[in-house]
């Protein structure tokens, strides 16, 4: 395969770890680039959750790359197939660089599917099971700028069995030869990346083993899989991070798979993750809650102690209970939000965030979204989605600006 | 326009009237803005238009559109809205609103426990107690609102319902206008709006005309219709009551929205209209256009890599496909808010149209054109349609 187009400008590395640059190349002609560390852009089917292009316009520095999920257009294919275009033309997306998932970060799925030669994804209809043919066939009617190979990640779940692991991460380099394969031999899929995925569950061994062996393929980079909010606790995904970031090449760069929370993102950062999958807000937004948490730098540090005391957030726990059980850990509210249809809401005209210059913020008080959200009315979601969109933007940026000034230790207090 | 000493908050100027038919084209000069008329009013029941941004209902041409009494009377409350500027301090809306009375829901909503002299009885569906709407009660939340225009407390019955109740209730509105009119807090920035009633009775509608017609009120609407009753009953009550309203004052027809009956009733002399069918309809992926509706969740739509309407300018056409939105159907609820827009864009530039062809003096020739587009063969064309206009001089093929 030919060099990869997209490369990545390290402009600083923290520590020997943390890293700051810029992704560039991005897109068939390469014109696109995306700040690192940084966040996708998260969708359904090619459309980010409540919005259309309008109440999306509204924002500022929306990221560069939009991610789509092979469970919202594996159903597709045959549309895709006669509409010949390629997905990004099919969906209207005019200005962004396409990034194809196996699965869709917030949507968990049931385990107890995946063959040896299969993995299989969950679309409205159902169950569609996937060999690396059918999955490379759909890729050719996608023509995303970039891929993820095929790969076994059913292995989030604790107490997987070693062997279980071991097989894990056999079966998705053998996926990832054969993808690499088909897609070396395809004249479709020209000028398209495919990043190799690194599995292993939390066996370190396993880790350092996949790492190792994808980076030997000819991969523009690498998705960490297995790694999803609630599957381990932050000190053993780092520890396992740093043993897979020694493994992989400085120059290409790491997309994390299922992590959204500030707090593990700060803390992935720091072993050495690049890109994060963009879910966090769309979770947020559906349990009818708004990102809150400070992340404002600027401020000198006795201020910070005091604003960190003020009772703006809620304690985690107090959320609404939620329909969906079965995610446990990823849909309960955290810290880093307020829930709006909390009654102390109900005349409170202040924005949702001080500050936040967001379409939400300038024109509505946190009084109407209670409002909203009590009546069930569907514009609460969009409000919600633009703003916590656009504070999770701002709280990468200020990261990036945190690791480009030393002031990481700043960040990691509010 | 701000040196006039305007004794009402409204003030109609008749741009157009139509040579052939009763309709015509008016610039209604509200406190917050001027309206086009005809037009038609989106209903944006509790205080927001379901999925859409104010900001994106100003960018589709809207002027004026709904909320609705009862709803914002019950959750968030009068005095919480008060407290946040009025509805439209609320919403964020700058533009004109109208609410309606209350009354509508009483009849159509709630476990109905009694209709006296004194109001409307009725038990809350959040906490199961007694509340009763009377007019004075229900001008007071509408001041608290601060609408543009209000409309009276009427004592409402189903079209389809016959017999003594019918001339009960339009007495029995009368008597209520007068204590809403009395009511009325603000009569320098809110507008009360009459309600004619007396059901499908011409006499009693006669009367009601009357009556009403000796009140001091900036507008009237025409009610009690649009509530399942035979069209052929329907267009005959809506002409006479214009027939019988001031001319220089705005004709409310309320309820009314499907794209035939706005394009007749506009011909019978109607200046204003509301509807929830558009955007109602739009959530379950039906698509309003020229020639009928698509149900773009329908299979034979997963291919069709047209717009909805190719010769359509809203933000939903320009950029999607049928087959596209029938995906998203499946993905997002942002779907339904791609086809709420283009159906309001699509009412809001029906009306347009036909207030320019008013104004051009070729309204009978939009009819025509109008109906060729929606039917397929004239003998498709509903007869009382065809009957509504023969009445009023327009001939179809």
């Amino acid at each position: 395969m030919a060099g990869s187009r997209i490369k990545l400008e390290l402009s600083r590395v923290v520590q020997g770890e943390s890293r700051l640059g810029v992704l560039k190349g991005l897109g068939r002609t390469g014109q696109h680039c995306l700040e690192v560390p940084g966040c996708l852009l998260y969708s359904h089917l090619g459309t980010v959750p409540h919005l259309t292009q309008d109440t999306l316009h509204t924002l500022k520095n929306i990221p560069a790359v939009t991610q789509v999920t092979l469970s919202s257009v594996a159903e597709h294919q045959e549309v895709l197939q006669e509409f010949k275009g390629g997905f990004k033309k099919f969906a209207g997306l005019h200005d962004t660089v396409v990034y194809c998932s196996l699965h869709d970060p917030a949507a968990l799925c049931p385990p107890g599917y995946t063959t040896n030669k299969t993995v299989s994804v969950w679309g409205s209809g159902g169950r569609i099971e996937l060999t690396v043919a059918k999955f490379m066939a759909i890729q050719k009617t996608i023509q995303p700028d970039w891929y993820q190979s095929m790969a076994d990640g059913e292995t989030w779940q604790s107490n997987t069995s070693r062997k279980r692991l071991r097989k894990s991460v056999d079966r998705t380099l053998a996926h990832l030869d054969e993808c690499l394969t088909i897609h070396q031999n395809s004249q479709d899929l020209q000028g398209v990346e495919v990043f190799g995925v690194v599995e292993g569950g939390d066996i370190l061994e396993e880790r350092a083993r996949s790492a190792r062996e994808t980076a030997k393929r000819p991969v523009a980079g690498f998705c960490l899989d297995g790694f999803q909010t609630g599957s381990m606790d932050q000190t053993l995904r780092t520890q396992l991070i740093k043993a897979i970031a020694k493994e992989l090449p400085e120059d290409k760069p790491r997309l994390l798979q299922g992590v959204g929370r500030p707090d593990e993102v700060l803390a992935c950062v720091e072993a050495g993750v690049d890109l994060f999958e963009g879910f966090f807000p769309f979770q947020v937004t559906e349990r009818g809650c708004a990102l809150s948490f400070s992340f404002d730098i600027s401020l000198d540090p006795e201020r910070a102690v005091l604003e960190l005391n003020d009772d703006e957030t809620c304690r985690a726990g107090e959320g609404q209970p939620n329909g969906e059980v079965t995610d446990g850990d990823q849909t309960q509210m955290t810290s880093f939000e307020i829930n709006l249809k909390d009654k102390r809401y109900h005349d409170d005209f202040r924005p949702l965030v001080e500050g936040c210059g967001c379409y939400c913020c300038v024109n509505h008080q946190r009084a109407y979204l209670h409002h909203l959200l009590v009546t069930n009315e569907l514009l609460a979601g969009v409000l919600l989605m633009i703003h916590n969109t656009a504070h999770y933007i701002g709280f990468f940026s200020t990261l990036r600006e945190a690791l480009a000034n030393d002031k990481l230790d700043l960040l990691k207090r509010r | 326009l701000k040196t006039l000493c305007v004794a009402s908050p409204l003030t109609l100027r008749i741009v157009a009237e139509c040579p052939v038919t009763k309709a015509r084209a008016c610039d209604l000069i509200l406190p917050h803005s001027a309206v086009s008329t005809p037009v038609f009013m989106p209903v944006g029941t509790q205080g927001t238009l379901k999925g859409i941004t104010v900001d994106q209902l100003d960018g589709l041409g809207c002027q004026i559109c709904l909320g609705n009494t009862y709803h914002l009377g019950m959750r968030p409350g009068p005095d919480l809205i008060e407290k946040a500027n009025g509805l439209h301090g609320f919403m964020n809306w700058k533009k004109n609103l109208l609410t309606d009375s209350g009354g509508f829901q009483m009849v159509s909503l709630v476990e109905l426990s009694e209709v006296n002299e004194e109001g409307v009885k009725f038990k809350s569906p959040y906490d199961g107690k007694e509340i009763l709407l009377s007019p004075e009660k229900s001008i007071s939340i509408q001041n608290s609102l601060g609408s543009d225009i209000m409309m009276q407390l009427d004592d409402v019955v189903s079209s389809t319902v016959t017999g003594p109740r019918v001339e009960e209730a339009m007495h029995r509105s009368i008597r209520w206008l007068d204590r809403c009119i009395a009511a009325n807090k603000n009569p320098d920035k809110q507008n009360l709006f009459a309600i004619i009633q007396g059901g499908l009775n011409a006499d009693l509608r006669k009367a009601c005309l009357d009556e009403m017609t000796q009140r001091n009120v900036p507008g009237f609407a025409i009610g009690g219709l649009s509530g399942g009753e035979e069209k052929d009953d329907f267009w005959r009550m809506v002409t006479l009551s214009t027939d019988h309203l001031p001319r220089e004052k705005p004709r409310y027809l309320m309820g009314v929205g499907y794209a035939v009956d706005l394009v007749v009733c506009v011909a019978l002399g109607c200046d204003m209209f509301d509807c929830v069918f558009p955007t109602r309809t739009a959530r379950f992926g039906s698509a309003l256009v020229p020639w009928g509706s698509l149900q773009v969740k329908h299979k034979q739509y997963a291919k069709d890599f047209q717009p909805i309407d190719p010769d359509c300018p809203c933000p939903t056409c320009k950029r999607h496909s049928r087959a596209y939105l029938h995906a998203l159907f499946k993905s997002d609820t942002s779907a339904m808010h791609h086809i709420t827009i283009h159906n309001i864009a699509y009412q809001l530039t029906l009306m347009r149209s036909v207030r320019q062809s008013i104004v051009d003096g070729r309204f009978p020739e939009f009819i025509r054109s109008f109906m060729k587009q929606m039917f397929p063969s004239p003998d498709q064309y509903p007869s009382w349609a065809v009957d509504a206009l023969a009445s009023v001089n327009v001939t179809l093929e």
